[in-house]
């Protein structure tokens, strides 16, 4: 390794290589690996907890393939029925498929197999939820913005794929639950217009349940999902690569540079070691948490069903949907068209889905910024953004609830029906009132970082003057943090337009502008811009003059080490 | 079995007809276990004069308000509905689960009558259900050989447990949850859990289906067969947490739930954690 870290100014010295370093020599002869290595590794990763999130999701689906190829072991993948004959007693001599027995067989007869289908299992449902909070760091950050949006749109098809994945998964054992959840989603299927049945049909080979979807969930499950979510994670980690991490503006950090630590050795090892801890948490949930427990809910049977049937968290949202849905339901024609389902079931996700796949196009839509943006925002920098995704959140988590309506009658002895009402209203206003205070909170935040700007941070000193008068000292707030706070942009709040000319006559897109350029008013007209120049002089002129005024005061209290008049080196009276 | 879909479609009705149907099928039970139970073997109970005169005496002080004078309910000033309905007929078990698993007397009025320490002894819950059984007949206490599991064969034992989970699958679980830990139904009514319920209310809940729940008959689930869904409850008591810690037993709404919370939030924690431990703040420490 040693002759690559040449400057190349002088030659090389060959020295006897190693017997590894040979066969580095030898890869690299032929396919050139240390070119594209040095270069990597000497990328630089900024370091921030809230970077390490995508990293979640990309080890659980390590473990994920890992787990899962256990699984393949033992799985049948059949619908033929058998008469079981494991450990399980009270299931010996009941009829049931193939694919149930053999998970029952995992489950108590492999060594180790339940602790796999556990592991298995809390890694799918880790896998889709670091996606979700990876998905709401990148959209709090604004890190989805230019050039960033083709690798947001990978993303959310991670999620959609992902969220795939899980259920077909779930629908494998062919376990009471699965079947239901099947069921519902047949019934989904059929609620689509026309070809409705046609695509339910083609998918179960015949009438639910036939017997070929588990061996079709199963190909789909272990090769098709699996292999598109690995292209596409590959692609998104090369997206990220080419496009270098996002930063957090500060001292020395711009849009033209990444300031961070190297790919080796620094970053590797917290990589690597991330991995070992997201291992350990989900082996000690698997070892430790009973999930899934598919002999307790019985083979799947049509005429069965049980309290307590839900889907895994993520298609939760959707249960929801389901429940609190009024029973609407037309006859068109002779033709029923339940919008009781297909609305909420069908056409909703794909809607929430669409609004966050596109959402970047969107707000460059209406803020019209097409720079390229490599720092990172504060949520408060764009209030509407944040409230958005706050309401866009609440709508989720209520429907989550919603989902389990009958978990917190039982759990909070409510009236099953009395929540259906609440969350009728609730999801529609709930969303509405959480934008509305998140918008103004962040509009809030924003006069906060204003305040500490031009009049400095609260100190805690509370000083009583000779007549009386108590107040509290104010310092001013250090360069790196004032340069941090100032890095934003300040916005131009655009006019409101009428979308004509100076002739009164309007443009043909008239409308669209006139929508765009209230969008846009709305946008920013309500934030607060960053002090100028002579504002920020302005303050700290003041703020010596202040420094000055109170020089030669005596102090008994607490608190005087920080009245500017001596080193304050290793004083600390209050954390900032 | 007529019967037994019209309870059930309740669930899917407005609460106003659940409560209509609730009372149609409480006079129902009357009707049909009186009929049915014309078939059953005398009441012992009943035929011990002393003990019906001690129930009734025991009955009019601590029932009466509700259920009347001679049992026969009391309806509201309205006329709408009861503050207790008729109690000819429902038989000793009847009785006796209410009143050994505490739902009897009735506390206060509510959606339905919780389960609660009883307030009889095990002689004065005997002597209440000879009176209510001596005003008709009605479906008696099951014998240990009925309802104890352990009356069951050593080599039918394993057949027995698996008849008794499908019986069970398929007539308990869409009210009752899965692992028996009990679920919701509309009108903040509630299906409790099974978990640590005796093995003889238990077959008296199916035999005389309190409030909401179906009335197993003899006809629609033989006695039997009974035993063996008790016999499944049971071992579900037994099995050890195969999977580890059950989380209620809820199913995947505390899994989820979980997911987050420990999964999730203990990993975000550690992600926190190795961010704050670099070398960078190890230099400022040092600065
Ligand atoms: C506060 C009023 C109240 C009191 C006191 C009361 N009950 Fe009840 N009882 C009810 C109501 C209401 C019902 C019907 C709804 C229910 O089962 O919760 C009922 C139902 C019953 C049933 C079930 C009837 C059936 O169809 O299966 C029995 C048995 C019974 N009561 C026995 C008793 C006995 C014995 C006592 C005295 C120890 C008693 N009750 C005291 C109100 C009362
Ligand atoms: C339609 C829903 C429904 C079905 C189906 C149902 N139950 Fe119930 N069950 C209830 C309700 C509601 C109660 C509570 C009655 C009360 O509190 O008086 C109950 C109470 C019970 C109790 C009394 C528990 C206690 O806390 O004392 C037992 C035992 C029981 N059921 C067993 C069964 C069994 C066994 C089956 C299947 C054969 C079954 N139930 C089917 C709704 C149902
Ligand atoms: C299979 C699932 C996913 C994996 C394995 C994954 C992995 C990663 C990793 C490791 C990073 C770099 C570290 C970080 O910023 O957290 C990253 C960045 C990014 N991810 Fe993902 N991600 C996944 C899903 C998603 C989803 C659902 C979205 C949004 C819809 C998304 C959008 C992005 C974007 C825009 C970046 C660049 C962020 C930046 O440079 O600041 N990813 N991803």
């Amino acid at each position: 390794m040693s002759s690559i870290q040449t400057n190349g100014k002088t030659a090389a010295t060959a020295t006897k290589p190693s017997k590894a370093g040979a066969a580095a020599t030898w890869v690299d002869d032929r396919v050139g690996i240390a070119g594209a290595a040095k270069k990597n590794i000497r990328k630089v990763f900024p370091d921030h907890w809230s970077f390490m999130l995508g990293e979640i999701a990309l080890w659980s689906f390590v473990i994920l393939l890992l787990s899962g190829v256990f699984l393949t072991l033992w799985f049948k993948p059949s619908m033929a029925e058998v008469i079981y004959d494991g450990s399980y007693e009270q299931y010996r001599g009941l009829h049931m498929s193939e694919a149930y027995a053999s998970t029952l067989e995992i489950s108590f007869d492999v060594r180790g197999g339940l602790l796999m289908r556990q592991i298995h299992h809390w890694a799918a449902q880790l896998f889709i939820a670091a996606m979700f909070v990876h998905l709401l760091r990148v959209f709090f950050t604004g890190a989805f913005r230019k050039p960033r949006e083709l690798n947001w749109v990978i993303g959310s098809l991670l999620l959609l794929l992902g969220i795939l994945e899980g259920f077909t998964g779930y629908s494998l054992p062919d376990d009471l639950l699965s079947g239901t959840g099947l069921r519902i989603a047949d019934g989904i299927m059929k609620s689509s217009p026309v070809i409705g049945t046609y695509l339910s049909f083609f998918l179960f080979g015949g009438e639910f349940p036939g017997d070929v979807i588990i061996p079709r969930l199963y190909a789909i499950h272990i090769l098709l999902l699996p292999g598109l979510l690995l292209a596409l994670i590959g692609a998104h980690m090369m997206l990220l690569v080419y496009h270098k991490h996002t930063q957090w503006p500060g001292p020395g950090r711009t849009e033209q540079n990444v300031v961070g630590y190297p790919m080796m050795p620094v970053y590797a090892a917290k990589a690597g070691g991330f991995f070992f801890i997201v291992f350990g948490v989900t082996a000690l949930m698997g070892a430790l948490l009973s999930i899934n427990p598919v002999w307790k809910y019985g083979p799947y049977n049509p005429a069965e069903v049980t309290a307590g049937s839900q889907p895994d968290w993520y298609m939760g949202f959707n249960e929801g949907l389901m429940r609190i849905m009024p029973a609407w339901e037309y006859e068109i024609g002779g033709f029923t068209l339940p919008l009781s389902v297909f609305l909420p079931a069908a056409l909703l996700p794909v809607v929430l889905l669409s609004v966050v796949m596109f959402y970047p196009f969107i707000e460059q839509w209406i803020t019209g910024d097409k720079r390229e943006h490599h720092l990172l925002q504060r949520p408060r920098e764009a209030p509407n953004r944040t409230a958005f995704m706050v309401a866009l959140m609440t709508f989720y988590g209520l429907l989550w609830a919603a989902g389990g309506n009958d978990i917190l009658a039982v759990v909070f002895r409510l009236d099953l029906n009395q929540i259906t009402y609440f969350m009728r209203v609730a999801v529609v206003v709930g969303p509405v009132l959480a934008f509305i205070i998140a918008r103004r909170w962040a509009i809030s935040l924003q006069r906060h970082d204003q305040e500490k700007l031009l009049h400095g941070y609260e100190t805690g000193v509370i000083m009583r003057s000779p007549d009386g008068e108590y107040t509290e000292r104010h310092l001013p707030i250090s360069e790196a943090e004032a340069f941090t706070i100032t890095a934003r942009d300040r916005e131009e709040v655009p006019a409101l337009t009428s979308g004509e000319d100076v002739n009164g006559v309007p443009a043909p897109t008239a409308r669209k502008d006139r929508l765009r350029a209230r969008l846009q008013h709305f946008w920013y007209a309500d934030n607060v811009q960053k002090p100028t120049r002579a504002e920020l002089e302005a303050a700290r002129h003041h703020a010596q003059h202040e420094l000055e005024v109170h020089a030669g005061e005596e102090h008994a209290a607490d608190g005087h080490q920080f009245d500017g008049r001596h080193d304050i080196h290793g004083e600390e009276l209050r954390k900032h | 079995m007529r019967f037994l879909s019209a309870r059930l479609s309740a669930k899917r009705r407005s609460p106003l007809a659940g409560v209509v149907v609730l009372l149609m099928g409480l006079l129902f039970t009357g009707g049909v276990s009186a009929t049915l139970s014309s078939a059953v073997a005398t009441d012992d109970l009943a035929s011990d004069q002393a003990l019906v005169d001690q129930g009734r005496q025991l009955f009019l002080v601590g029932c009466a308000s509700c259920h009347g004078r001679n049992a026969e309910g009391v309806v509201t000033q309205d006329g709408d509905s009861q503050y207790g309905p008729s109690l000819v007929g429902v038989g000793a078990a009847a009785v006796d689960f209410q009143v050994a698993t505490g739902r009897m007397p009735m506390a206060n009025p509510s959606a339905q009558a919780p389960r609660k320490p009883a307030v009889y002894n095990e002689e004065e819950t005997r002597a209440l259900s000879a009176y209510v059984a001596s005003l008709g007949p009605g479906p008696s206490i099951p014998t240990s050989e009925q309802y104890d599991p352990a009356s069951i064969p050593d080599d039918e034992r394993e057949e027995s447990l698996v008849r008794g989970g499908e019986f069970f699958r398929t007539n308990c679980t869409a009210c009752h949850n899965f692992d028996g830990s009990g679920g919701a139904l509309p009108g903040g009514k509630y299906a409790p859990t099974l978990n640590g319920v005796d093995a003889k209310h238990i077959y008296e809940a199916m035999l005389t289906g309190p409030q909401q729940m179906p009335v197993f008959s003899d006809d629609v689930l033989k006695p039997e067969e009974k035993r063996d869904v008790i016999a499944y409850v049971k071992s579900l008591e037994e099995n050890p947490g195969y999977g580890g810690f059950s989380m209620g037993a809820l199913g995947p709404v505390s899994e989820g739930l979980f997911g987050w919370l420990i999964g999730i939030g203990g990993l975000v924690g550690f992600a926190v954690w190795i961010a704050a431990h670099t070398a960078k703040s190890e230099k400022r420490k040092k600065a």
